[in-house]
């Protein structure tokens, strides 16, 4: 066997690339804690009625003081990996995407797969904040499909509760903590649909926690807008790359920043047929595992067939955003 | 891009407001404030300003938005943009 030609140039073999990938199962997790808009109202200047109209959030989940992003991310993967009905043997990559680990060192993705009883897969944890799960979804999808892997396990995880000031009502009634989960295999057909991802580091400024000693600020109004702005065209091209119509869907999830801008973007998408996730109003802003969450609930409940097209769109601080197309499991 | 008459402008912004806030268009009328007569609050001002955006290609930004505060504020502001003439 050799590895160069005779000019001593590398001759590189690579796997068998694989048609497509699909997802098996959902899982989702949230800390048993409800905090109701009236709790918030006793701590800062707010009421239920201003939340609601303005975030379209009634309640949110907490975790609790020891419970951490690892915790959460171990049960939702867990219920992923329950319903795809691989065993932990089958999986070989594992991606936590997360924004509000307690540690950066070391990362959740191989602790989680540890706790799962997964052996030694590629682990590791992706940082796109808000639209953390759809890039990872694209990740999951692109190893698959390249041959670098069999069976991927993505999860996203947050517990914003400790990076959010609980004196400061712009953010404080926004954010929540929780974890979903999705199992991807390969597949003859595609069942996950090309990414359309970007960033707008021009305005990184815009939603950020300056060090590890600070909390989460956001400009709150310049964000609505560039949401309301840029998402929808995103979300577009991703159906048109998918050569799926947005009258076509059956569900749309949008992460669930604020009941407004998914309202929003849903009305400039014309979505008519699909369903329109709105988790936010009782699950408030899980950033990364809003998308999972709300989808995992949606098939639980019923309110989408199996095989049936969904429009995923991530976007948040960085800024970042991404879009795919999914086939419901 | 042609011009687009002071009643153009109000019969778009009213199609733009009763989609985005489900207030009936025809009581869009150029003297009600957003705020004290159509209870139009901050975040759906933002949505029609991106709305209008699209439908006169007229981009009003938050620093502006802020001073609008009546329809006829907003007809002026696009007219003034778009060099149109007054009806």
């Amino acid at each position: 066997m050799s590895g160069t030609d005779d000019t001593g140039t590398a001759r590189l073999r690579l796997p068998e690339a694989v048609p497509g990938s699909r997802i098996l199962a959902f899982g989702d997790y949230q800390p048993a804690r409800v905090v109701t808009n009236d709790d918030l109202a006793q701590r800062m200047d707010t009421s239920d009625e201003w939340i609601r109209t303005r975030v379209g959030i009634v309640e949110r989940r907490i975790a609790a003081e020891d419970e951490t992003v690892a915790d959460m991310a171990v049960h939702a993967g867990g219920k992923a990996l329950a319903g795809s009905g691989l065993s932990p043997d089958d999986i070989d990559l594992v991606v936590v995407a997360t924004c509000s680990a307690e540690t950066t060192v070391p990362s959740n993705a191989a602790t989680v797969a540890h706790r799962l009883g997964i052996r030694a897969p590629g682990a590791f944890d992706l940082n796109a904040a808000c639209a953390g799960f759809c890039y990872a979804l694209a990740a999951a999808d692109s190893a698959i499909r390249a041959g670098n892997a069999r069976n991927v396990l993505v999860v996203g995880a947050e517990k914003m509760s400790q990076w959010v000031d609980w004196t400061d009502r712009s953010t404080a009634i926004i954010f929540a903590d929780g974890a979903g989960a999705a199992v991807v295999t390969g597949s003859s057909t595609p069942g996950i649909g090309p990414v359309v991802w970007g960033s707008a580091g021009d305005q990184a400024h815009r939603i950020r926690i300056k060090d590890r000693h600070s909390f989460l600020v956001q400009e709150g109004q310049a964000v609505f807008r560039w949401a309301t702005t840029a998402i929808a065209p995103v979300a577009e091209a991703a159906c048109r790359r998918a050569g799926i119509s947005p009258q076509e869907l059956a569900a749309f999830v949008p992460h669930q920043a604020n009941l407004r801008i998914v309202e929003s973007i849903a009305r400039r998408l014309k979505a008519t047929n699909a369903v329109v996730a709105d988790d936010i109003v009782r699950s408030g802003n899980t950033s990364a595992a809003s998308i999972p969450l709300a989808l995992a609930r949606m098939i639980e409940r019923g309110e989408v067939a199996s095989g049936a097209p969904a429009l995923l769109i991530g976007f948040g601080a960085g800024l970042t955003y991404a879009a795919q197309v999914i086939q419901i499991p | 891009m042609p011009a687009v008459t002071e009643q153009e402008i109000l019969a778009g912004l009213g199609e733009i407001i009763e989609e985005i806030v489900g207030i009936p268009a025809a009581e869009v009328t150029p003297e009600k404030s957003f705020i004290d007569d159509l209870d139009i609050d901050s975040l759906s001002m933002v949505e029609i300003a991106v709305a209008a955006q699209d439908k006169f290609g007229v981009e009003i930004p938050d620093d502006e938005l802020r001073n609008l505060k009546t329809v006829k504020d907003v007809i002026n502001y696009v007219q003034n943009l778009s060099g149109a003439t007054k009806a």
